[in-house]
């Protein structure tokens, strides 16, 4: 797809009036505003720098983007070329324009819950998103009756910010699935419980066991992300910074413990 | 499990974590699967997640977490085995040997698995068993395949 | 082997291969790779023993070759310099062939290649039309030299591209020339090489990395595999050439571990160039230092995606992982790499040799060179076989492939494997290349070319490669493994008799939608079989969807096995073969099928003698 040549040029010549003012920064077009960002921050981020909010599900800031569930597609137009990508893992470059919010990315979305809700139909989260999407009918069938998306988030939170690794995900295509190794209690696990928190369908359940003297939990009842209130916007959630603050704690408290007392 | 043999295909591969593909390929090895003792071992030993471990030996399916019978059947599904038949074979051999796909039979004698292409496609639908090819397989001929193995289990 | 330090070393040692040989020797080439598959290994012991009953060992020579293309024909065996063409050989007709050929310089007429046209026997190799109408440059030694002595690949002037290019040209001179050759990748995206070892070359670290793709992941293609296993040395050539020209120092080969004898005769070629100073350090006394490793895959199609085969090597689960960071950049361990499909190495090697003029002279605007295509399925002369681009389907499929199998008709071909599409009879005169083949829905792949007849259903097509790459998924993203999974179901629901009207909207829908969102080159072109079979077939989708017939015979609930009483003789064959006891009749009387107990097996299908047995 190109878009017309007077578009392009206007756009243009925005860029180089931007960029005379602006030396470090880059400037981009976002949704027809202009926002001023580093080059190489990833789109979403700067998306939010405007305010503008794109949904997302295997994204959190804290980790690493992953770029699996696709609902964070946004239109991209660079060398007057027009393209969908990932926001959350895309990086911004110079004299590209972005749009979140066109009927071809609102489709894509839409079919992407459409499709999770066929593998999870009993999932809270999922169900209103397809209501706030103006899903009612489902037109795809149901094929499965799971509660994990797959969005990876509890296993590289485990990894990435806990250091731990205690779960992982095994099989491929329709098998792929979240699992401790040999589908029985790890040993690694701390318990912190970070996978039950970030879950953003509440299929992580902890069992209390004897066995395992480590295991510690975080302070955090009252807290069911499922239900979010927030967009799951979770960078701008006061529940999300309380999290990440205790589950350092949790963290740091263990291992003072563990080197302590080594076994 | 062979801990010595695993030591000194962990010592070949310098306890090199990005080799741990063929690390495993060379523990299955020894008793064509790898069981989940020596998976854990391996973890230890080359201080490795074992998450990690797990996720690559269910994911790449060369690896077998069970025991396998004494004769691999492998069974071409590539596209010019399945335009030749090879459907109708895996379904006949499945019939006779009771077994699914992936499966063993009881007696531990074959084992059937199907793969996506040998790069004998001029000669589909193949049908590996241990090393021994066989071409244009239709499910009436596989019946004296199977004997030909069965019989020399005896011994 | 003695270690080569210089180029004017190597020049010698091939002057004193050429002096050592015996032109009056009788070379005889048998096939020991792909034949193997029919027991060509027992033909070479026979042949061995043989000559030395016969106290000829002097007088003849025996080369184990890689894949010599007419696989159809296996085990094949040419008889030089007289270049005799003898096919489906088998161990007891070795006495024969050297009692006659070798001994007496005669003829042995019953194992030639005969015309089936005209039943005529055909003597010389080149003379065959299967052969004639190729043009080899690729896949030229595979199949004359034994791939595992490194002096053969040197004698057919191995590793002069590679000393032309150290001796003569800068890293960014080979690059040109690569970028002018034209070439364009061979594993399927059809992404032109040169520029993509320029931004590689031109990318910031020192620590590179070069790869050769070996996964050759798609079904009914197998000729990176005849490329590996019978001119592994071109490969490396290749692969050291472009590690010159980017600046790597480390190379990887990844093959998949169903191609054991690629494995070993990789192997061995590394070993050997190793020995010679071909790789290692200080190659050929330039100060040119690289080595090669080899990866084996464990299962998984996958992997053939660069990002996946990347995360693979560095010992992970092969799940891709998004662009950018582009491999050129960021490649393998984070460093800036290039992967390249093997046979894109091997023309490497052909274009530093000969020039970038010379390469560019070959094929069509947007797509030079030759390319080697697997030819299979429902065709008289399957194998591989090597033409320009810009060949017509017609030429390939009729004039080299000898048209249909058992004088059916021709419905479709399809190319690029699970990513491609199914080309009607409409576009047979189309010319092959990358560009004509996207338009007709269809692409290059990494060139199986599948010909289908009318027992081919195309519906149960398209579902075979969803079911194929629903297996292969890595699971990952959504848009793959969920659309995938309701794509599969719609089209087992149309196999089954359950269709609908409204599934060619759903399917069109979703396969649309995996190639904007999916993460990788798998989810994205998932849906093309569906696609171009809709497109071309409309017509076997509504036969399905309303009549409930499945015409081809295939798809078990929509059609049943009859016997045609005109054609019965009443041989009883089929009645003691059906497993399910559901034949009946009296003998010399025509039988009848019981279409309660049959299980639709085929086995009568396939054992009838009289092609009796239909499908109605
Ligand atoms: C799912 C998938 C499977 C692939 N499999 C292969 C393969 O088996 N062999 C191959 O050479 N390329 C394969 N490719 C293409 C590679 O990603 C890559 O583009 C190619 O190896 C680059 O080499 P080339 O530029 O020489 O073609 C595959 C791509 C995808 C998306
Ligand atoms: S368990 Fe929850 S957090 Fe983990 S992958 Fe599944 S949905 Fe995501
Ligand atoms: S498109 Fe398929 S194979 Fe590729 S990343 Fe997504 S799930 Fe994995
Ligand atoms: S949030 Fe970007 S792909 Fe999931
Ligand atoms: S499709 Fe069966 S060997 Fe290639």
């Amino acid at each position: 797809m190109s878009i017309s040549r007077t578009r392009y040029d206007a756009v243009n010549r925005i860029f180089c009036d931007a960029i005379k003012d602006e030396a470090v920064k880059i400037p981009i077009i976002i949704d027809n505003r202009m926002v001023q960002i580093e080059q190489g921050t990833f789109i979403i981020e700067a998306a939010k720098k405007a305010d503008i909010v794109i949904p997302t599900l295997c994204y959190h800031e804290a980790i690493k983007p992953y770029g699996a569930c696709r609902l964070c597609m946004v239109e991209v137009v660079q060398n007057r070329q027009r393209r969908l990508v990932t926001s959350c893992n895309f990086p911004v470059e110079p004299g590209m324009e972005i749009f979140t919010d066109t009927p071809g990315v609102r489709k894509i979305r839409k079919t992407i819950v459409e499709l999770l809700l066929a593998r999870c139909p009993g999932v809270s989260l999922l169900q209103t998103m397809a209501r706030q999407m103006g899903i009612d009918r489902p037109r795809l069938k149901k094929r499965n009756d799971k509660e994990c998306i797959l969005c990876g988030l509890c296993v590289r939170f485990c990894e990435e910010s806990v250091g731990v690794g205690a779960i992982g995900l095994s099989n491929r295509g329709t098998d792929r699935e979240v699992a401790t190794p040999f589908k029985v209690a790890s040993d690694v696990c701390i318990g912190c419980g970070s996978c039950t928190y970030i879950c953003p369908t509440g299929c992580i359940e902890m069992l209390p066991d004897e066995k395992t003297p480590c295991l510690r939990s975080m302070k955090m009842e009252g807290h069911s992300c499922p239900s979010c209130s927030n967009n799951y916007q979770c960078d701008s959630c006061a529940t999300d910074q309380e999290f990440l603050v205790e589950m350092r704690r949790v963290v740091s408290e263990f291992r003072n413990l563990a080197e302590k007392a080594p076994s | 499990m062979d801990c010595d043999r695993i030591d000194s295909i962990l010592e070949s591969y310098g306890y090199d974590h990005s080799a741990i593909i063929s690390i495993m390929q060379d523990v299955q090895g020894i008793e064509n699967y790898i069981p989940e003792e020596a998976l854990r071992y391996i973890s230890e030993k080359m201080e490795l997640n074992l998450a990690r471990i797990f996720d690559i030996a269910t994911f790449y399916k060369a690896f077998s977490l069970e025991p396998r019978g004494r004769h691999t059947i492998k069974l071409c599904c590539g596209t010019a085995c399945h335009l030749g038949g090879a459907a109708q074979n895996l379904d006949q051999l499945k019939r006779t040997l009771r077994i699914e796909e992936g499966g063993t039979t009881e007696d531990r004698l074959f084992s059937l698995e199907t793969v996506n292409c040998l790069g004998t496609c001029a000669l589909a639908p193949v049908v590996v068993v241990e090393e021994d090819y066989y071409d244009s397989v239709k499910p009436g001929s596989l019946g004296k395949i199977l004997s030909t193995y069965s019989s020399d289990s005896e011994d | 082997m003695e270690r080569i330090t210089s180029i004017a070393d190597l020049e010698d040692l091939r002057n004193s291969i050429f002096a050592k040989r015996d032109p009056a020797m009788i070379s005889i080439r048998l096939c020991n790779t792909g034949c193997r598959a029919r027991k060509s290994v027992k033909v070479f012991e026979s042949l061995e023993q043989e000559i030395r009953e016969q106290g000829l060992e002097r007088k003849v020579a025996v080369k184990r070759t890689g894949c010599q293309g007419f696989c159809e024909m296996g085990p094949v065996m040419v008889v030089e310099p007289e270049n005799i063409f003898y096919c489906r050989v088998k161990p007891k007709d070795v006495a024969e062939i050297v009692a006659e050929t070798v001994q007496a310089g005669n003829v042995v007429e019953r194992l030639l290649w005969k015309d089936p046209d005209s039943g005529e026997p055909v003597v010389h190799e080149r003379d065959i039309p299967y052969y004639k109408k190729q043009q080899k440059n690729i896949s030229n030694s595979t199949g004359r030299i034994d791939p595992t002595e490194i002096e053969e690949y040197i004698a057919v002037g191995g590793y002069s591209a590679l000393s032309k290019v150290l001796s003569t040209m800068q890293p960014a001179e080979v690059v040109d020339t690569v970028v002018a050759s034209g070439l364009r990748g061979r594993g399927g995206g059809g992404f032109p090489t040169g520029l993509k070892w320029r931004l590689c070359a031109a990318a910031p670290g020192d620590v590179k990395y070069i790869i050769a793709n070996g996964d050759e992941g798609d079904p009914g293609a197998f000729m990176d595999r005849s490329l590996m296993e019978g001119d592994p040395h071109s490969i490396i050539e290749g692969m050291i050439i472009g590690a010159y020209a980017i600046g790597a120092g480390q190379g990887f080969i990844y093959v998949r571990e169903e191609y054991p004898i690629a494995i070993e005769h990789l192997s061995i070629a590394i070993r050997q160039a190793e020995e010679c100073g071909l790789l290692g350090n200080n190659i050929l006394g330039t100060g040119l230092n690289f080595s090669i490793n080899i990866n084996k895959g464990a299962g998984a199609f996958v992997c053939g995606e660069e990002t996946a085969l990347m995360i693979s090597i560095e010992g992970r689960s092969g799940t891709p992982r998004s662009r950018p960071p582009y491999p050129a950049i960021e490649g393998l361990f984070g460093k800036p790499s290039v992967l390249n499909n093997v046979e894109s190495f091997g023309n490497i090697t052909q274009i530093l040799l000969n020039g970038a003029d010379w390469y560019a002279g070959i094929g069509t605007v947007g797509s030079k060179g030759t390319k080697i295509f697997s030819l299979v399925g429902k065709v008289n002369n399957t194998g591989l076989v090597e033409v320009e681009m810009g060949t017509t389907l017609r030429e390939i499929i009729f004039d080299i492939g000898g048209g249909i199998r058992n004088n059916r008709n021709f419905k479709a071909v399809q190319t690029g494997g699970p990513s491609g599409g199914c080309i009607p009879i409409s576009k047979i005169d189309m010319p092959v290349d990358y560009d004509s083949l996207r338009e007709a829905g269809a692409i290059m792949g990494s060139g199986g070319m599948i010909v289908m007849d009318e027992t081919s259903c195309m519906v149960d097509v398209a579902r075979y490669f969803l079911n194929f790459l629903l297996f292969e998924s890595c699971g990952k993203c959504v848009p793959c493994r969920e659309g995938m999974q309701q794509m599969h179901e719609i089209l087992t629901n149309i196999c089954e008799g359950r269709g609908e009207e409204s599934d060619f909207d759903l399917l069109t829908e979703l396969a649309n939608f995996m190639t904007t969102s999916s993460l990788c080159g798998l989810g994205g072109t998932a849906g093309n079989p569906a696609l171009s079979t809709i497109r071309y077939f409309r017509h076997e989708y509504e036969d399905h969807i309303h009549e409930k017939k499945c015409r081809a015979g295939v798809c078990k609930n929509l059609f049943t096995y009859a016997i045609d009483e005109e054609l019965c003789n009443g041989c009883t064959l089929c009645a003691v073969k059906c497993p399910e006891e559901a034949v009946s009749g009296i003998k010399k009387e025509p039988h009848t099928i019981d279409t309660e107990k049959c299980i639709k097996c085929g086995i009568c299908f396939s054992s009838c003698k009289q092609k009796a047995v239909v499908a109605v």
